[in-house]
């Protein structure tokens, strides 16, 4: 079979989790300062120059950065805030980013996840915090038959492993 | 296969997704409240067969606690709600009514 899907560990990749009233100016300021991008709409993730914010949760979202400038992006953001209540951590070391890339890739994810993966409905820029056979993962479509995963580094290997188990296994053919 | 719409990222998730929290709308009794009251709030249940309103927590996603409404013979599902909620909004009883005419649970109608 020609057709391969690759599935490989990113390595390093800055991740910092940035929570408070969303619709405050304050916060919407702090995450354009940090990623010159504005705040995704929900399930989605916005990218550009190597940054990204995704929508996580109604207080919650995910700024993606080089490693190296996690621990500032914290102190940043913590400083643009105030006194205004919010949370920046550096989950950085704590989570796992995986590259799923192929004709078939959204199979490969279909088979382990219950979200509806099919390329008419998950396209480009789409988000979803879900799970990957046992274990949370939040997948996005970055292009046409291009994933990205996260999943908390303690499981990374789980996942790879089942992600790869899942494109050597090749296309189901449904989508 | 039960799936939810979580009202809070709009998410149609499934069961496997989601963590169950029991029944809705249950009314706290705490220390000093009449030992009836307390008795109920702690082990008394509904465990109807059709309609029922439930607490669901969407674990493997957004973390928000949500009610649904839902029936449990058919698994059919009336709609989700913010679990701020004191009782089901009336888009959720119209709904129910539109299904299952003349419904009541505990003291909703
Ligand atoms: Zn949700």
């Amino acid at each position: 079979m020609s057709e391969v899907v690759n599935v490989r560990d990113l390595g390093s990749q800055g991740m910092v989790t940035l929570r408070g009233d969303m619709s405050s100016k304050a916060f919407k300021a702090a995450c354009k300062a940090l990623s010159e991008l504005a705040i995704p709409d929900r399930n989605k993730i916005t990218e550009a120059d190597g940054k990204g914010i995704v929508w996580m949760s109604p207080d919650e979202v995910l700024l993606l950065l080089p490693h190296a400038d996690a621990a500032a992006a914290v102190a940043q953001f913590a400083a643009a805030m105030g006194a205004e209540h919010h949370l920046a951590v550096n989950v950085s070391d704590a989570r796992a980013l995986i590259a799923v890339e192929g004709p078939f890739a959204a199979e490969v994810l279909a088979k382990l996840t219950p979200a509806d993966v099919h390329p008419a409905q998950f396209g480009p820029g789409d988000f979803r915090r879900t799970r990957l056979g046992q274990v949370a993962a939040a997948i996005w479509c970055v292009a046409p038959g291009s994933y990205r995963v996260i999943c908390f580094r303690s499981v990374a290997d789980y996942t790879l492993n089942l992600l790869s188990a899942s494109a050597e296994a090749g296309p189901v053919r449904h989508f | 296969m039960l799936i939810l719409e979580c009202p809070y990222c709009g998410v149609h998730a499934d069961e496997t997704e989601l963590a169950p929290g029991g029944e809705a709308h249950l009314k706290r009794f705490g220390p000093g409240s009449d030992i009836d009251d307390f008795e109920g709030y702690l082990f008394m249940r509904e465990n109807p067969k059709g309609l029922h309103f439930e607490r669901w927590r969407h674990a493997y996603g957004c973390g928000k606690w949500f009610l649904a409404a839902r029936c449990t013979a058919t698994l059919e599902v009336f709609g989700t709600y913010p679990a701020q909620s004191a009782e089901p909004p009336q888009s959720i009883k119209d709904a129910i009514t539109a299904k299952r005419p003349g419904w009541s649970w505990r003291d909703f109608a």
